[in-house]
């Protein structure tokens, strides 16, 4: 098996790595040369317009996209190339908040949390039950709704039990995949805080795909921000930006700073031209 | 002219190579359950509950169709065989009809149009919600989770589905012959006896397994590849009964060419297995 370096030009301990990645669907190419080392411990906001590919590459990270080219290592080893099984080992090693939740409709919430936990054949029953309850304590859920469907329950509470079901088997690795859209702003906010606690409590490495920029500006150590192919030259990278926050502010280019303030630019004129 | 021929031409190898890629990814689909199945026993209760989804909930609806599919044939045989004279042959032909083709075909129409619909709806919402990328996302092989219990509880459940429709059917064609049409009915049960043997059930009963097997996997294929949307939801369950339907009806030709080639073979025409 393949296996890739585990530092980065700092000296610290790389667990994540894409390199050269392209992605496409039939015909489309949606990702193209791709380079991303994230080092353990990091919190990542990949940034972006809508349909730019940044949730794709966030299922890249964890082999649920297989790649058309290039190739993704977790912990220095190729998902590629690894066997069934041991692809599905290192999966439990992660946990991925969906953008909708995707909890399971036929389980109660309680059954929901507990499925990694079953999953991964590390606690006995009473101590599943123990730590569901305490990840819902952690996610600001009360005891009642373990046995509630996720059919009864509001947006930001199924966000919120699908941020408890990431966090059952205390995963090495978070995805988020835009965990504060469709809320209002205090939900929003919940979501945020409850992102950092998950941080400091946790000290997992995160990778948190989102158009909020607050949510980046509050969360992330790192921001990487992709832009559409569709919108790029050949020879132009489609990761237009990768800094600090701070930074992020700073950034002289236009392509950035109009997104960081959300301003619409030639975009209008676009639309204008074809009215 | 030659543009037209030219798109034509196009649009059939199009066709073709999307219907030979279809067919080739429900092989390796099939293969990848089957791999599962062998390989590891499904958990207790995602099995108990297909099991009671598949076949104790298609139970009512399978015996009411094998009930009046009895009576139909009663009622379309009676005036050609009364003018031969053989109505008291009425309980061979519904019954042999019954056992061989219309209780097996019967019941899996049945099961592909209420059970088939239902998991490739379900799992196709699975797929546009993105539980199926939730459930590999937790480490766990989706096509075992949710394939392998459907495709278990089809194979084992719709032989007693099957048995169920051949008995209802059987009971609804006597009912009608002796107390609607007033035949004999020491010599409508004398004649169903003399022709109909166990051979015959089954018969039936065995090509009844290759039909649930066929709904469940094409059913969940369907699921699986579902396309985006309530539209794509819709369009994978209509997908998995027209596909179930005609899968069935090519099996039955197929799989009963080969069972009676195989009886007339080992059991020449005049002999009885059992």
């Amino acid at each position: 098996m393949q296996s890739t370096h585990l530092t980065n030009s700092e000296g610290a301990q790389l667990l994540i790595e894409v390199r050269d990645l392209e992605v496409r669907f039939a015909t489309q190419t949606v990702l193209r040369g791709i380079n991303l080392a994230i080092p353990s411990g990091q919190t990542v906001a990949l940034i972006g317009e809508s349909g730019c590919g940044k949730t794709v590459l966030l299922k890249s990270l964890i082999g649920l996209i297989k790649p058309y080219q290039g190739a993704t290592f977790f912990a220095g080893q190729n998902l590629a190339n690894m066997p069934e099984k041991q692809l599905m080992a290192q999966r439990r090693r992660f946990g991925f908040l969906f953008q909708n939740a995707a909890l399971f409709d036929s389980m109660t919430v309680g059954q929901n949390v507990a499925f990694p936990l079953r999953q991964a054949r590390s606690h006995v029953p009473e101590a599943i039950h123990q730590v569901v309850l305490s990840k819902l304590a952690e996610v600001g859920l009360p005891d009642e709704v373990i046995s509630k469907k996720p059919v009864e329950l509001s947006g930001g509470m199924r966000k919120r039990v699908g941020l408890a079901r990431a966090l059952a088997s205390n995963p090495e690795v978070l995805l988020y995949d835009e965990p504060t859209t469709g809320l209002d702003p205090i939900v929003s906010d919940v979501i945020n805080e409850l992102i950092l606690r998950t941080r400091k409590h946790h000290t997992a490495t995160s990778v948190v795909v989102t158009h909020d920029m607050r949510t980046a500006r509050k969360v992330a150590d790192r921001v990487v921000m992709i832009f559409p192919l569709e919108r790029l030259a050949d020879d132009e990278p489609q990761i237009i930006f990768d800094g600090t926050p701070a930074e992020l502010e700073r950034s002289q280019d236009r392509r950035v700073s109009q997104f960081v303030r959300g301003e619409a630019g030639e975009r209008l004129m676009e639309m204008r031209e074809n009215l | 002219m030659g543009d037209a021929l030219f798109d034509m031409v196009a649009d059939w190898g199009q066709l073709i190579v999307e219907a030979a890629t279809n067919v080739g990814h429900l092989a390796l689909f099939s293969w990848n359950a089957l791999s599962w199945l062998v390989s590891r026993v499904p958990q207790r209760d995602t099995l108990l509950s297909s099991f009671y989804q598949i076949g104790v909930r298609s139970l009512p609806v399978v015996a009411l169709t094998g009930t009046f599919i009895g009576m139909v044939l009663a009622v379309q045989s009676y005036y050609q065989f009364s003018d031969l004279g053989l109505e008291t042959r009425l309980g061979a032909v519904i019954n042999m009809s019954l056992v061989r083709e219309l209780g097996p075909v019967l019941a899996a129409t049945m099961l592909a149009g209420r059970v088939g619909s239902a998991m490739a709806a379900e799992l196709g919402t699975m797929r546009v919600t993105e539980q199926i990328d939730a459930l590999t996302c937790m480490g766990a092989n989706p096509i075992y989770f949710l394939v392998v219990p459907r495709v278990l509880a089809c194979v084992i459940l719709i032989p007693s589905l099957t048995i169920m429709a051949d008995f209802m059917g059987v009971v609804g064609g006597m009912a009608y012959s002796v107390y609607v049409l007033n035949i004999d009915q020491f010599h409508y049960w004398q004649n169903a006896k003399d022709f109909v043997s166990s051979w015959d059930l089954f018969y039936g009963v065995l090509k009844s397994v290759f039909f649930g097997a066929a709904i469940a996997l094409v059913s969940c294929h369907r699921g699986f590849c579902c396309g985006v949307g309530a539209e794509g939801v819709g369009r994978a369950a209509t997908a998995a009964f027209v596909i179930s339907f005609v899968l069935i009806l090519m099996l039955d030709l197929t799989v009963g060419i080969t069972l009676d080639t195989v009886h007339n073979y080992f059991w020449p025409k005049g002999t009885r297995v059992f």
